[in-house]
This record gives structure tokens, sequence and C-alpha cells, in this order.
């Protein structure tokens, strides 16, 4: 008994480690903070990558943008590894629910066959664009600077994998799980005209060498367009059409974007801040990625919902870069 | 129409391998532009076997459930003190090497596999290599979370980010990593996916993990067995690209082989500290180095290199002499720490009387021989009040930037050294494997980042080893190191536990 009541009030020598307590106080930590800041080497890299010898291996070089420091892209959703996989399974649980019901009543066969069809060319060939993003977030996280950004990155690009498997799943379950949908839409995103202004903004930014202008073209643009057009006005639509049971499987994925647009509009944000120079680079890599997108987008919007979507989208997508303090 | 079931195969391709596409509007390969450079041929990325097919919702679900059983387990740790179950002080000092020596290997993992995760053209190996990524970063932060509790309540642990890119014994396992991750993206593969995953993984983990569970450390058992569902899947990853790349194309053999040579025997210098904690920093020992050694490398390495002769691949090169290695690295790596003790980042100490009659029971052959003379030395300068510790700074080798602390195998008497001169400059090696890695591609080396070398051209302040060590180490000189006796880490356990 003695024992336990010594052993309650053990007085600890320090509170957290050194770098985390030169950046904030002598005080008690969070799991986010010791996770995340300082943990990436900054210097003493012995060698020079073979496939890159112009840099470092960890170096801030490797995009146009300065910042004094890396750590200053706090995640708003504070996600280091557990709390990221625990929000994402919590989400996944619901997704797998509404998938099972979808399936198990066969609710597909409610929904007319003319709105089937439209979804298979329109919102399912989507997976590819999720695809590109993968790709596009994951070459952020490896050539990025500090853990703040990168590890947010990295899960951005596992999420991306993860719609794409959902996206998926909505043409298996239309096809009965023969994968013809799939191959149809993927026909589409090859072949069909209306396709293939996405497809090439995609192939483009997924040459780009500026991993943070990859990010602003993908996340920010495309993205923050896509979410605007195809999960709020296109799923409306669906709603009104006959569809409304479709919003039962890419709830998943719109929930994400809430969740997700916070995390890119801190980092648009925070490194607009920082500088003049950054926020023209900013502006600029925005004027660029932003016309390619729209006019990629234009016969997809029409298709989807009419004449007005993609203005609607575009307006939208500047309200948040003003928010961010771009574009005004 | 009845949906018809879907087989796990049909299922991964359809979900994951069907998402990419051939390139109409750029060039594939300035999307995956180092491919090709360092000789290896891939003819079809389509034969890529999917080492295990996990879709991201399930790879959430399983992670999460072990995350909250992990993190429960910390949350206890901590409100009950659980440091106080650990075995003795001297134990902890097993977990500042692992801290400030392997959890920043963890992190520099989760960056080569996401390089290599972004940089594959085949889709199933990307995707396999950005998943163990994120099992890597992982890795980094349950460490970081479960060491969190020890660094309130002992010295050393504080600095261990800052120390990682720094201090001289650091930066071979530091140098290690980087030297894989700055090589091209199939080596990288060999390197770390292969020779380091799955072949000396078991050498690392299993002793720090089967250490804690013997030293009641709950903390560490606890990350270990969480991270070994996660280090099954790395190891099918490190098999299936090994095979896929000898199956591939005949002209990747011999290349292959030379990156085995290779990242084998940088592999066991690495070891030297894995070596040295199971012998002489455990109070209570899991079984002995050359034990360990033997059954995971020498039985379960040589069926792994039995089943790939079948593609003309043998063992690596120099087996021989790290067979005789065994015998020794563990003894004359714990002789440099204690002698070199003000430098470490930890508490070294002399071995117990029970500790010594240990070693020379597991160690017939060498112990008594050569190592028991120089503690009993060591005991009587104690005894005397002489603690002793070493002013000179040792030469690092060149190669693995390990002190030229290693004897030839033969001889150990005799220092092992070996020289190379390119462009006019002579450089030093610890070994054979050491230079002919040297030898091999002399432009990398010389670039190595030698922390002596760099004390003694001033790039880490000074003028005194002190001030290095104090100021551009951040280490508490006397408080964070130097002998356990008489340290603050001893003398905070022997309050805690009531001992006079
Ligand atoms: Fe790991
Ligand atoms: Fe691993
Ligand atoms: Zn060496």
């Amino acid at each position: 008994m003695t024992i336990e009541i010594k052993t309650s009030t053990l007085e600890p020598v320090r509170n957290t480690f050194a770098h985390i307590e030169r950046r904030f106080g002598d005080k008690p930590a969070t799991r986010y903070q010791e996770a995340t800041y300082d943990v990436a080497s900054e210097i003493n890299f012995h060698y020079k990558p073979l496939w890159q010898p112009e840099y470092e291996l960890n170096d801030t070089g490797r995009t146009a943008i300065v910042m004094e420091d890396w750590y200053a892209f706090k995640d708003p959703r504070q996600f280091y590894y557990g709390s990221y996989v625990q929000m994402r399974a919590k989400q996944q649980e619901v997704a797998e629910s509404n998938y099972s019901f979808f399936e198990k009543r066969n609710l597909a066969r409610l929904i007319p066959d003319e709105i089937q069809r439209k979804v298979i060319r329109l919102l399912v060939p989507l997976r590819h664009v999720e695809q590109a993003a993968n790709l596009n977030n994951i070459y952020g996280s490896s050539l990025g600077y500090g853990t703040a950004i990168t590890q947010a990155l990295l899960y951005n690009g596992m999420d991306r994998l993860g719609n794409a498997q959902y996206l998926s799943r909505i043409g298996l379950i239309l096809d009965s799980n023969s994968g013809d949908a799939l191959n149809e839409a993927k026909r589409y995103w090859m072949d069909d005209a209306i396709w293939q202004g996405v497809r090439s903004y995609c192939e483009a930014n997924i040459c780009v060498e500026d991993w943070f202008e990859s990010f602003v073209a993908q996340d920010a643009i495309l993205d923050g367009l896509i979410y605007e057009l195809v999960y709020l006005q296109f799923d409306q639509w669906l709603a009104d059409n006959g569809g409304q049971d479709f919003s039962m499987l890419t709830e998943f994925i719109q929930n994400w974007n809430k969740d997700t647009n916070r995390w890119v509009d801190a980092v648009m944000k925070i490194s607009a801040a920082e500088s003049d120079a950054n926020k023209q680079l900013l502006e600029q890599w925005i004027g660029t990625w932003k016309a390619k997108a729209l006019e990629a987008l234009a016969p997809l919007a029409e298709e989807m919902v009419g004449p007005e979507a993609l203005a609607i989208a575009e307006n939208a997508l500047v309200k948040r870069l003003n928010k961010a303090g771009l574009l005004k | 129409m009845a949906a018809k079931k879907l087989n796990i195969k049909d299922k991964y391709r359809l979900l994951t391998r069907d998402l990419d596409w051939d390139f109409s509007y750029e060039d594939r390969k300035q999307a995956f532009p180092y491919e090709e450079f360092e000789g290896i041929k891939i003819t079809d990325w389509n034969k890529w076997e999917d080492p295990f097919r996990l879709t991201m919702d399930s790879y959430w679900k399983y992670q999460a459930e072990k995350e909250k059983k992990l993190y429960a387990i910390f949350d206890a740790f901590s409100q009950n003190n659980g440091h106080l179950n650990v075995v003795d002080s001297r134990y902890v000092n097993a977990l500042k090497l692992f801290l400030t020596g392997v959890s920043p290997l963890e992190y520099q993992a989760y960056q080569g596999f996401a390089h290599v995760g972004r940089q594959f053209g085949g889709v199933g190996a990307r995707v396999a290599c950005q998943m163990q990524s994120l099992d890597e970063l992982r890795h980094v932060q349950t460490q970081i979370h479960a060491m969190s509790h020890y660094n309130k309540f002992f010295d050393g642990f504080q600095e261990f980010s800052h120390m990682h890119d720094r201090v001289w014994y650091l930066s071979v396992p530091r140098s290690f990593f980087c030297d894989a991750r700055s090589a091209g993206p199939f080596e990288f593969m060999v390197a770390i996916g292969f020779s380091f995953e799955y072949v000396l993984t078991n050498l690392l983990f299993v002793p720090f993990m089967s250490g804690a569970a013997h030293n009641g450390d709950m903390a560490t058992v606890t990350f270990g067995f969480s991270a070994q569902s996660d280090e099954a899947r790395h190891m099918t990853l490190g098999l299936e690209v090994i095979k896929f790349l000898l199956e591939q194309h005949e002209d990747n053999v011999p290349i292959v082989q030379k990156w085995i040579d290779k990242w084998f025997w940088r592999g066991t210098r690495l070891l030297t500290i894995v070596a040295m904690m199971m012998d002489y920093m455990l109070p209570n020992k899991v079984m002995s180095w050359k034990e360990a050694w033997e059954v995971y490398f020498e039985e379960a390495g040589g069926a792994l290199f039995k089943d790939l002769a079948r593609y003309g691949i043998r063992m690596p090169k120099y087996a021989e002499t790290i067979e005789k290695e065994k015998e020794h690295i563990s003894h004359q790596a714990w002789w440099t720490f204690y002698t070199h003790g003000h430098a470490a980042g930890f508490h070294t100490w002399i071995p117990s009387d029970k500790e010594l009659d240990w070693l020379s029971a597991q160690y017939p052959d060498t112990f008594d021989k050569y190592y028991r003379p120089l503690w009993e030395l060591a005991k009587e300068q104690e005894a005397k009040g002489e603690r002793f510790y070493t002013s000179g700074l040792p030469q690092l080798c060149q190669t693995c930037q390990i002190p030229m602390l290693f004897t030839e195998m033969d001889n150990p008497n005799q220092n092992s050294m070996r020289d190379s001169v390119f462009e006019d400059e002579r450089y030093h090696f610890c070994s054979d494997g050491c230079k002919d890695i040297f030898d091999e591609e002399p432009e990398k080396y010389v670039q190595s980042w030698l922390p002596v070398h760099q004390i003694f051209q001033g790039n880490c302040g000074g003028p005194g080893v002190e001030d290095v060590l104090s100021d551009y180490y951040k280490m508490n000189v006397g408080v964070d190191n130097m002998d356990i006796k008489g340290s603050p880490d001893e003398k905070r356990w022997n309050e805690w536990k009531g001992i006079a």
C-alpha cells in the first residue's frame, strides 16, 4: 500500500522532449506534438541522392515556396498515425453499413437505367482521378519538408486510394461484380472526349516537379472544383432524378472532402501568409491550373448538371481561396 | 441478377491494379523517371504478385483496432508509473539507444518507402510500398509515444532527434539508411525491403522486444507486439521484390547479388549495437548475441539462400567472416563504449560478476581468453577510484562509420585496418567488406559525414571535445552519460525503490 501512495506522487524530471519544449515551453505536450515536431532529419545527410544529386535527401529546395519554419503547417485535424486511422476506421464503418444496406436490398434495381449509365460514365471514372491524387500526394510526402506537412500528405495519398476503391465498388455494385462497369468506365476515361481534358490535366500534374505546385494543382484546385461539382451538385441532381440512393455510396467521400478541405485551406493560408513572394507564386499556380481545370471540367459539368454548374463550383472555390488570403 | 462472388485476387485487381492507365498526353518516363538508371530491367510490371491484398478500408479498420489497444496500454503505463516495473535503472539505457539510434530509422523507412511508393511504375508494387511507408510512420510515432513516459523520468531521451543527426556512434545507423535512401529505388528495396526487413529485422526487433519482456518493460513489449503484423506484411513484400527482380530478367541477377553482398555486410555492421545491447545492456539476458545470430541468421537465412539458389543467388560475400565475428563484436563494442562513456548518450558500466560468468559460459572460446581480462582490469581501477575514460577520439571506418575497434577475427590482438586510395586521398576501413563497398562506389562514400573528422575540422563547434558534447550534441555530460554508478538516474531509481 505504501508503495502505491508513493508512486502516485512521483515528480517527473521533465515534461516532454527538449525540441518540443523549445517550441512550446516546459509543459506536458500532446501526442500530436511529440509525433510531429522536429522528427525529420535536417542536417548531415552523408550522401547526395543518386537520383537527384543536386539536392540533399531532405531538402527545402524541392519547391519554390519558401518557409522560415516548415513546421508552421499545423494540421487543424491534428492527425498523427493513431488519430488518423481511428478517424478513418469510424468513417469506413458507416460506409460499410451503407454499402451493405444498398447491396442487401438491391437498391440499384430502383434506379432508372439511364441514371445508372450516367453514373458509370460520369462518376465511376473519377477513380482514376483519385489514383492521380494518390500519386501526387505521395510525391509531396516523399519529397516535401518537415513532418507537419509530409505526414498529412501521406494520409491524404492513402485516403485517395481508399476513395478510388469506394468509387470502384459503385461500379461493381452496378455490374454485379462482373467488372464490366469498371471496364466501361475506363474506356470513357481513355477514349471519351468528355474525359480527355481531365485525364490530360492529371497526367500533366503527375509530371510536375515542384511538389507544392502539384499539391496546389491537385488538392486545392482540381479537388476543390470536383467536390463542388460532383459531390455536391451532381449528387443533388441524382437525388432529384431518381438516384437519391447513390448518396449512401458517396457519403464517405463527401464527408472526407469536408474534413480534408480544412487541412487544404490551412496549408494554403499558412503558406500565403508567410510572404508576398509565396502569395504571388501561389496565385500564379492557381491562375494556370484553375484555367486548365475549368476547361477540362466544362463538358463534364454540362452533362452532369447543366450550363451553370461550373461557374457555381468556381465561385465556391474562389471563396475558399479568398478566405485563405488568396486572389484578393 | 445475382451478384457473383469475387475472389480476393480479382477483387484486388479491380479495386487497385486497374486504377492505373497508359499515358497519352505525357511521357510516362517523365512521371517515373528513376526506373532505369540502376541497370535493372523490368519487362512487365503486370507480373508483380501482390504480397498482401489489403484494401484501404480494411487497413484502417485493422490498424485502428491495434492502435486503440496500444494507446490504452500506454495510458495505463504512464498512469501507473510503469517505469518502476523494469528490473533496474541500467535497463533503461537500452531504450535510450533504441530511441536515439533506431526509431529515427523508422522515420527514414517511412520516407524511403514513400519515395519508391511514388516512383515505381507498377501500381501493385507502388501501393504495397505506400502501405509500408504508412506503417513505418506508425512505428516511429508509437515508439516516440512509448518512450515519452520514460523521457519524463530518465535522462538521455530528451534530445533523441537532435542527437541522431550529429552524434558519432549514431552516424552508424543513420548513414546506413541515408545510404539506402540515396540509392536508386531498386537498390533501396533490396537494401531495406529484402536484406533488412526480411532477413535482419528479426535480429533487431526480436532482441529489443524480448529484452523488454525479460526486463519488465510493458510499454516496449506492447509496441513491439503491435508492430508484428505490420512486419509480417513487410517481410512478404521484401521477398516478392527479390523474386520479381530475379524473374524479370537474368541481367538483374548479378546486380541484385552485388546489392545483397553490400547490404548484408552493412547490416551486420549495424547490428553491432544490438549485439552489445543483448550481451551487456540487458540486466536479464534473453540469449547471447552469438545464439541469436545462429538462430536468426545462420539457420533462417541459410534456408532462404538455399531457396534463392535456383535464381543463381549465393550466400552474401564474407558470410564466413561474419560467422567468426559473432564471437567478438559485442565485447569489442561495449568495451569501446565503456571507455568512451563520457561521449555516449547513455550510461555504461562494468558487468557484474554474475554477468561476467554468464559471458564466459556463452562464449567459451573467446571471452575468458580475450575480454574478461579487460573487465578485471577495469574493476581494479574502479576499486581504486580510477574509473577509466579514454581521452582520444577514435578513427572511423569510411564506409560503416564504426570506430576502428574490430580486430582481425583470426587474431583478436591485431586491429583490423584496410585502406584505399581514391583521387590521391587515402581512406580507411574496418574490414574487407567495407573496403569493397567503398571501392565499388568511391564517389558516394567519399561524401560520408564522419563525425570525428568533422570535429577535427571544426565543424561541430569546440574548441574542446567537452564543448562539442555539450553544445553541438546537446548532451548533459555527467548527467546523461558516464558511469551508471552515481548517476542521477541511479539516484532517483534508488529513491523510488527505497534502496539505501
Ligand atoms: Fe518499422
Ligand atoms: Fe518494417
Ligand atoms: Zn566498416
